[in-house]
């Protein structure tokens, strides 16, 4: 079979534990046990509320997790080819060329003392043999590409000189100059304008679409994901809990952390005004989680088997992983009065 | 949301408010120019309503908020309440009247000392009035606490000990404390989780009926403005350019921005896929607004007389003001 795009397995990333008590454990795990798939060309939206190690995955990908964190186990394949175990050499080969990351605020990923052109100019060069000439062109090609308007112009503006949107616009230049075949967006429209952040999500479409990149979209707005993914992974603790077609989790939610994260959107209120479905209490922090399944505290469909043992991610339907044992049940009952 | 606030009075009304703040641009600021960030808004906010605000960034939402409490001073125009002209009442007067009207802020960090407990904090507004002693003091704290969710040993636990939700219900706690009668709800869940903002949400309109309070609430997420107001105003560039019943947007806005708006926010609903957007470009700079209509620039209905004539703010169905030459 072939490889997927990119397929991360039971990935731990952790970070030394602050205070950490003599002969207790020295690891905090933000990402704990994650298993994600992306296929070639695919568009999958990565969901979940602050906190539960969206940004820490992307990370993990490009190798770039902040110390002294570090990935602490699991496997991450791009195109078959493990990253974890790659060389220094070979991480920086494939960020930017075949992988590329677009982030949420631009102004601390573009450089302030350097010209907007010259900067998706020298993304260009840092991969290809091409004079500065050409990658200037090509840089002004892009500038263009993603709907900034004089772009010969503006490629000689100064990232402060330029909008919100427009900075935004430069970065998903610099992402796609070099026809990467996965494209990380971590939360590319939540700092713009909602205006801003629709022509945005227009641009990111039609460029995926035109250039064949698989996009890992990742977003804690629920809505962003409904209108852009393919497939649907929600991340609760560092863990995935579902993963979904995106009709499919939107129309009917397992896991009841998805089930109440999509209840407690004003937009799906039935009335207006009416009081919202509520998740009670809050996410607890990664050294802090409750026994058993890490959404138990807060879960109001629990039983005592949820504080005793920890669900795994189990395929409950084609193409549906839940982790929560009252879909495994289900899913095993379905399967019996099948055989 | 609330019945029964029809006919009412209007607890707050503002008339041709403006504000100008004096910037510099160039090297070491010096020519000065004025920015003008709310330019001349009529609204009133009746009793027992919650009148929702919303609009892009920088159109001048949270200036409008503060000049409605006189938080600010108004370049031009009036702000009643209750009736009575408070534009130039002193910082005296204002003090007296801050009892009645409050503020929740968007981020709850940055409007609490750090160095305080809680109990302290939200036994402040009760010492500025000189209202109690310590042990009554003590015993409202507790209360407030109760009534925002939280419990009262939490009154000796510092802001930081607190997550971004708790720190939203002490937020809301103190401006609760003097019992106003308005409050400004200033962006007061954007900073949340979803999760976490659907709780606040429901504690604001709780509170809302048991103290009989009137909101202005002001966001830039029309879903959740839509979700709790009884009216919307929508504002671009420091003018209103509607204002209807909440339920009226629904079907379709009025003015050509209201249904960029509409258009642009995305549903969480895979079902109805996400359209191209309605309109291009940027937000114009409030210090160089365009003439005419300020939104005729990236208007797709735009005509000659937009870019030279000011559409007034006018009743265009019962109860529906809209500012379009073409409505
Ligand atoms: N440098 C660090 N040191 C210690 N812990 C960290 C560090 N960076 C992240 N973490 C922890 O890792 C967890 C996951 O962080 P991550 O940034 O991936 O979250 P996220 O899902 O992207 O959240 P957000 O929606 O807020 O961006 C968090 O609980 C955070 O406390
Ligand atoms: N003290 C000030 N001095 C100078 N300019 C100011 C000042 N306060 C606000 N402004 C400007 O006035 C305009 C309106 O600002 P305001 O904060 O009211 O907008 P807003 O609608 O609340 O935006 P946001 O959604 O970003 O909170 C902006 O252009 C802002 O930069
Ligand atoms: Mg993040
Ligand atoms: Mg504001």
């Amino acid at each position: 079979m072939a490889h997927p795009l990119l397929r991360i397995d039971d990935l731990v990333t952790a970070f030394p534990r602050e205070a950490a008590e003599p002969g207790g454990p020295p690891l905090v795990a933000a990402v704990d046990g994650l298993d994600l798939t992306v296929g070639a060309g695919q568009v999958v939206g990565l969901v979940g509320e602050s906190g539960c190690g969206k940004s820490l995955t992307a990370l993990s990908v490009l190798g770039l997790v902040p110390p002294p964190g570090k990935v602490a186990r699991g496997s991450i394949a791009f195109n078959g080819e493990e990253l974890l175990t790659a060389p220094a050499a070979r991480l920086r080969q494939l960020r930017g060329a075949e992988i590329s990351m677009i982030f949420q605020e631009p102004m601390t990923s573009l450089n302030p003392v350097f010209t907007v052109g010259r900067q998706v100019a020298e993304a260009v060069q840092a991969h290809l043999a091409v004079s500065a000439r050409e990658a200037w062109a090509r840089a002004e090609e892009m500038l263009a590409k993603v709907g900034i308007p004089e772009p010969a112009r503006r490629a000689r503006a100064y990232p402060h000189e330029l909008s919100g949107g427009l900075r935004q616009r430069v970065m998903i230049a610099m992402a796609l100059a070099l026809t990467p075949r996965l494209v990380m967006a971590d939360e590319p429209t939540t700092a713009l304008d909602v205006t801003i952040q629709a022509q945005i999500l227009g641009l990111m479409r039609r460029l995926q679409e035109e250039s064949g990149a698989a996009f890992l979209l990742i977003s804690h707005n629920l809505a962003v994901v409904a209108q852009m993914a393919e497939r649907v992974a929600v991340m609760y603790t560092g863990r995935l809990v579902e993963e979904a077609e995106v009709g499919q989790l939107f129309a009917e939610p397992l896991h009841p952390y998805a089930r109440g994260l999509l209840a407690c959107l004003p937009a799906r209120a039935e009335k207006r005004g009416q009081r919202l479905p509520t998740i009670p209490g809050t996410v607890p922090a990664p050294d802090a989680l409750p026994p058993g399944c890490a959404f138990s505290d807060r879960c109001p469909q629990r039983f005592p088997r949820c504080q005793e043992a920890e669900p795994a991610l189990v395929e409950v339907a084609p193409g549906r992983k839940v982790r929560c044992f009252l879909h495994h049940d289900r899913a095993r009952t379905r399967q019996g009065l099948a055989a | 949301m609330s019945q029964g606030y029809q006919n009412a009075e209007p607890l707050l009304k503002l008339e041709g408010l403006a504000k100008s703040f004096k910037v510099g641009t160039g090297f070491l600021g010096s020519r000065k120019r004025f920015l003008k960030a709310v330019d001349g808004v009529d609204l009133a906010v009746l009793t027992g309503e919650v009148l929702g605000l919303v609009g892009e960034s920088g159109c001048g939402k949270s200036t409008l908020g503060r000049l409605a409490l006189r938080l600010l001073r108004p370049s031009a125009g009036r702000v009643f309440f209750e009736g009575a002209d408070i534009t130039d009442l002193g910082r005296r007067q204002l003090q007296a009247l801050r009892r009645q009207m409050q503020i929740v802020f968007q981020d709850p960090m940055t409007s609490l000392n750090p160095r305080l407990t809680v109990g302290s904090l939200l036994g402040e507004p009760f010492a500025i009035h000189g209202k109690y002693g310590r042990a009554e003091t003590g015993r409202q704290v507790a209360a407030l606490l109760e009534e925002v969710g939280l419990r009262p040993e939490h009154a000796r636990r510092y802001p930081h000990q607190f997550s971004g939700g708790q720190r939203q219900r002490i937020g809301i706690a103190r401006a609760l404390a003097l019992r106003p009668s308005l409050v400004v709800a200033d962006e007061p869940v954007s900073a949340l989780d979803v999760s976490i903002q659907a709780q606040v949400l429901n504690l604001l309109m709780e509170l809302k009926e048991r103290f009989s309070l009137t909101y202005l609430f002001v966001a830039h997420d029309l879903s959740v403005v839509l979700h709790l107001s009884d009216r919307v105003a929508v504002m671009y560039l420091g003018k209103i350019v509607e204002l209807a019943p909440a339920a009226a947007y629904t079907g379709q806005g009025q003015h050509p921005y209201t249904q960029a708006l509409l258009a642009a926010a995305p549903v969480a609903d895979p079902k109805r896929r996400f359209r191209p957007p309605a309109i291009e470009g940027d937000v114009a700079s409030p210090l160089a607004p365009p003439p005419g209509c300020r939104f005729h620039p990236r208007c797709p209905e735009r005509q000659d007389i937009c870019g030279q004539q000011e559409p007034p703010l006018r009743e265009v169905e019962p109860g529906r003001l809209c500012a379009c030459h073409f409505r």
